[in-house]
């Protein structure tokens, strides 16, 4: 298991063909208290890059980007209920979606844990 | 957004600001505190406690001369001459067409007029009244002076134990009082439906009064976040986005702010227009709208009667004493009725929507 991050704040751990995806601390922080996530269906495919969830703070609506590309095999239900969960665990029990990835090549172009916490450093 | 921040304006009480760990935004063309410790927290905090808000960025102007009463009334709806010494008045600086260019306070004072207006608007605020206003009349604007306002159940409490005297003013009045030593301005007043008091300092002594107050463990530093939350839940407009020079008056739902006499009247801009809607009715009415469920609608959103567009969101979020989604909309004239059932458009998505009475929570004025 890994874990690879994007430049737009997004984590992946990704488990063989498997990755569950969500948002980083860091991004937590910036959006400040989330109140709504608006999630994709389960089946949907979506290209690296593409709009994959939105997510509603008290102050503004933000974009979530698919890491990278699959498709969308079950998204985080206990956000319906629990938006703030994104806050208070945003790498855990925050998760926003389950996925089958269709391009395992496409990790090369994130980041690991180390490149991410200089990344967010140098912001 | 960084760059921005940087080349805004800082407020008098930035250094505290920072101290206090704001996160700072630009607006209006300051670099404000958005938030210290979250919306949510600091919302309910005001709610339930008291906050501390540097609204330094609005404009403070002195509009003084033998006629400035009357000449005010040429440019604004209010009664002006009949308003007593001490009292505030909710005012509009109406177009010609009866569109709202600002909305403001005016307070009279013993010897001038004392306005305070909207940051992003006291430029053309000024070249407005300047333009209009008559000889003998003169307006000047106090940018040596800070704002600051305390809102919340427990405001009265924290100026009492600063010694200030403030028990038998009542909402919408204010006076000079002193506290520490220090003469200030206040009045009892605000932009977030609690009772609450706002602070008029020089800029010199505006740290050390913030100080004084944020000492008072009632009492925390609140952001414009939530600000926001805060006026949208007590139905307040925002200019810019609720006000504009698109909608009079009385689609605004701010007939309150045309004094009686000037209603029978008239002699303000835009008077004809305005008093034809009074009688008549508006095409469109601003509304409040309670979300179902937990997605918000923001400025912008579409607003639909059935399948046919009736109007647009001009302010919405999620409410934090409410615990749902709230928005204000304009809307056609017969979807403004409450428990009307309407839908916003979200990204694709028709969310439902009811018409509700404004405030969506309860005023706390101290009257």
């Amino acid at each position: 298991m890994s874990i690879y991050f994007t430049e737009s704040h997004e984590w992946v751990r990704v488990e063989g063909d498997s990755a569950t995806v969500g948002i980083t601390q860091y991004a937590q922080e910036q959006l400040g208290d989330v109140v709504f996530v608006e999630l994709p269906d389960s089946g949907k495919d979506v290209k690296k890059g593409d709009e994959i969830a939105v997510v509603e703070s008290v102050k503004a609506a933000s974009e979530v980007y698919a890491p990278l590309s699959g498709s969308v095999t079950e998204a985080n239900s206990a956000l319906d209920d629990d938006p703030a969960l994104v806050n208070s665990a945003p790498e855990t029990d925050g998760w926003f979606v389950k996925m089958v990835l269709s391009d395992k090549g496409e990790l090369d172009g994130l980041m690991d844990e180390a490149a991410y916490k200089d990344f967010v450093k140098n912001l | 957004m960084t760059k921005t921040a940087d080349t805004a304006k800082p407020l008098p009480l930035a250094d505290l600001h920072r101290k206090l760990g704001a996160k700072m935004v630009p607006f209006a063309g300051y670099s404000m505190p958005l938030q210290y410790e979250g919306i949510v927290a600091e919302h309910e905090w005001v709610r339930a406690h008291a906050g501390l808000f540097d609204v330094s960025h609005m404009g403070q102007l002195e509009v003084r001369g033998p006629d400035a009463a009357k000449a005010l009334e040429a440019l604004m709806p209010g009664d002006f001459i009949g308003l007593k010494e001490g009292r505030l008045r909710y005012s509009l600086l109406l177009d010609d067409n009866g569109g709202v260019i600002d909305d403001l306070m005016v307070t009279r004072r013993a010897d001038h007029f004392y306005l305070v207006v909207n940051a992003a608007t006291k430029k053309a605020d000024l070249a407005h009244m300047t333009r209009r206003l008559p000889d003998g009349v003169s307006i000047e604007e106090r940018s040596d002076l800070a704002l600051l306002a305390l809102q919340g159940p427990a405001a009265a409490d924290v100026i009492t134990r600063l010694g200030g005297e403030v028990s038998t003013m009542t909402f919408m009045r204010g006076s000079p009082i002193r506290i520490k030593g220090s003469e200030i301005w206040i009045s009892r007043s605000g932009y977030t439906g609690e009772d609450g008091f706002e602070i008029s300092v020089p800029v010199k002594k505006a740290e050390k009064l913030a100080k004084l107050i944020l000492d008072d463990k009632e009492v925390k530093p609140i952001g414009l976040g939530a600000r926001d939350t805060l006026r949208l839940e007590a139905g307040l407009p925002l200019y810019g986005q609720d006000l504009s020079p698109v909608s009079t008056p009385v689609e605004a739902g701010i007939t309150f702010a045309i004094s009686k006499r000037r209603k029978m009247e008239g002699g303000f801009p835009g008077d004809e227009r305005i008093r034809r809607q009074i009688e008549d009715g508006a095409k469109v009415r601003r509304v409040g709208l309670k979300l179902e469920g937990k997605q918000p609608a923001r400025e912008g959103a579409a607003v639909y009667s059935g399948d046919a567009k009736t109007g647009v969101v001009t302010s919405g979020g999620f409410a934090p004493s409410v615990g749902a989604p709230i928005a204000m909309a304009y809307v056609a004239a017969a979807d403004a009725k409450d428990g009307t059932e309407l839908k916003i458009e979200v990204r694709g998505k028709k969310l439902a929507a009811k018409v509700v009475p404004m405030p969506f929570v309860q005023h706390r004025y101290v009257r």
